[in-house]
């Protein structure tokens, strides 16, 4: 009984409000900015917005931030996983035309 | 003699084979989360293919993606964190032992999910009166390289559409969950299925976060708001 504090780490509801209001006003930032011509840098800075969300929601909503070192382990394979993924496969399709192919 | 002497919900939570309490919930903390990196892998795939897709054939999804509703998609984002915060505020109530705020964020969350679910089966009724559902009757109108324009709504259909799979998942688990949280299952001590429920709510939540850029705000600018 005595280590129930220690076991759930409540937050206080003001820090939910504010993560709820910054997901909400970024929400509708990224979707004003998708409006604005920047170039190639639209999809970096929309992906860059999403991946602020993401980590609002994962840190405060999911309480990875007050979890145990072994959660925060398995939530940073999972994302490294994930890189892995995507950043080898993109890597090769993104190349390919860099150099001609020998006999065709 | 002992039974007497041990409190009830002692007997019922805490699981003979775990130490304590905080053992208990940091193997059901790290098996939802474990479960998560294969949900994360799983919706992975998906989104390496929209990636490839999109980096091989640019102008078909440029000019596709502009056919869906932006408004529609930041309202749905909207709706969809909004019921991120009742599930964060339920697992606040249920850490506090407010059995009442409990069930009633509880089913916030589960009205704000059917919302969600409301307004994307009107995005999914509007594309298929436009004829914008992959087959036989596909036509995008005004579509550079329209040959290749089934492949977005492809991707679309089949992100949009594995992510609202989860959330039916969800409707059931949250049902059960209101049910036993309602009949007092859930103490401050212990709301394990409440907390672990939540860490998938938001999961579900943050793969849309991914979803709403990639199929709603890419190449928007050529077309602006509409």
């Amino acid at each position: 009984m005595s280590d129930h504090n220690e076991q759930h780490h409540i937050v206080p509801i003001r820090v939910y409000i504010a993560v709820f209001l910054t997901l909400i006003a970024m929400t509708w930032v990224t979707a004003y900015v998708s409006t604005v011509d920047l170039g190639r840098l639209n999809i970096f800075v929309a992906l860059s917005i999403a991946i602020f969300k993401a980590s609002l929601v994962i840190l405060f909503f999911m309480h990875v931030k007050y979890g145990t070192k072994l959660t925060k382990m398995i939530v940073l394979a999972g994302l490294y996983w994930l890189l892995l993924l995507l950043f080898i496969a993109m890597a090769d399709l993104w190349t390919r035309g860099w150099m001609g192919v020998p006999g065709r | 003699m002992a039974s007497q002497v041990v409190p009830h919900e002692e007997v019922v939570t805490l699981k003979h084979h775990f130490a304590n309490d905080e053992q208990q919930l940091d193997a059901s903390t790290i098996g939802m989360w474990v479960f998560l990196v294969t949900e994360i892998m799983f919706f992975g795939g998906l989104f390496l293919a929209y990636f490839a897709y999109r980096q091989a054939y640019p102008a078909a999804f440029a000019s596709a993606s502009n056919k869906t509703n932006l408004w529609l998609g930041a309202a749905n984002t909207t709706v969809l964190i909004c019921s991120s915060l009742t599930m964060a505020m339920a697992v606040h109530s249920a850490s506090l032992g407010k059995r009442t705020l409990l069930v009633l964020f509880l089913i916030l969350t589960l009205i704000l999910g059917g919302v969600f679910l409301g307004v994307k089966a009107y995005e999914y009724h509007d594309k298929w009166v436009h004829h914008e559902v992959p087959g036989a009757h596909f036509d995008c109108e005004g579509c550079d390289d329209a040959g290749h324009a089934p492949l977005f709504f492809s991707l679309y259909f089949g992100m949009t559409g594995l992510h609202a799979t989860h959330m039916l998942v969800g409707f059931v688990i949250l049902s059960i969950i209101i049910v036993q949280a309602s009949r007092g299952k859930f103490t401050a001590k212990w709301y394990t299925p409440v907390e672990m429920f939540g860490l998938y709510w938001h999961f579900v939540d943050i793969v849309w976060i991914f979803l709403f850029p990639l199929l709603y705000l890419i190449d928007r600018s050529h077309t602006g708001l509409k």
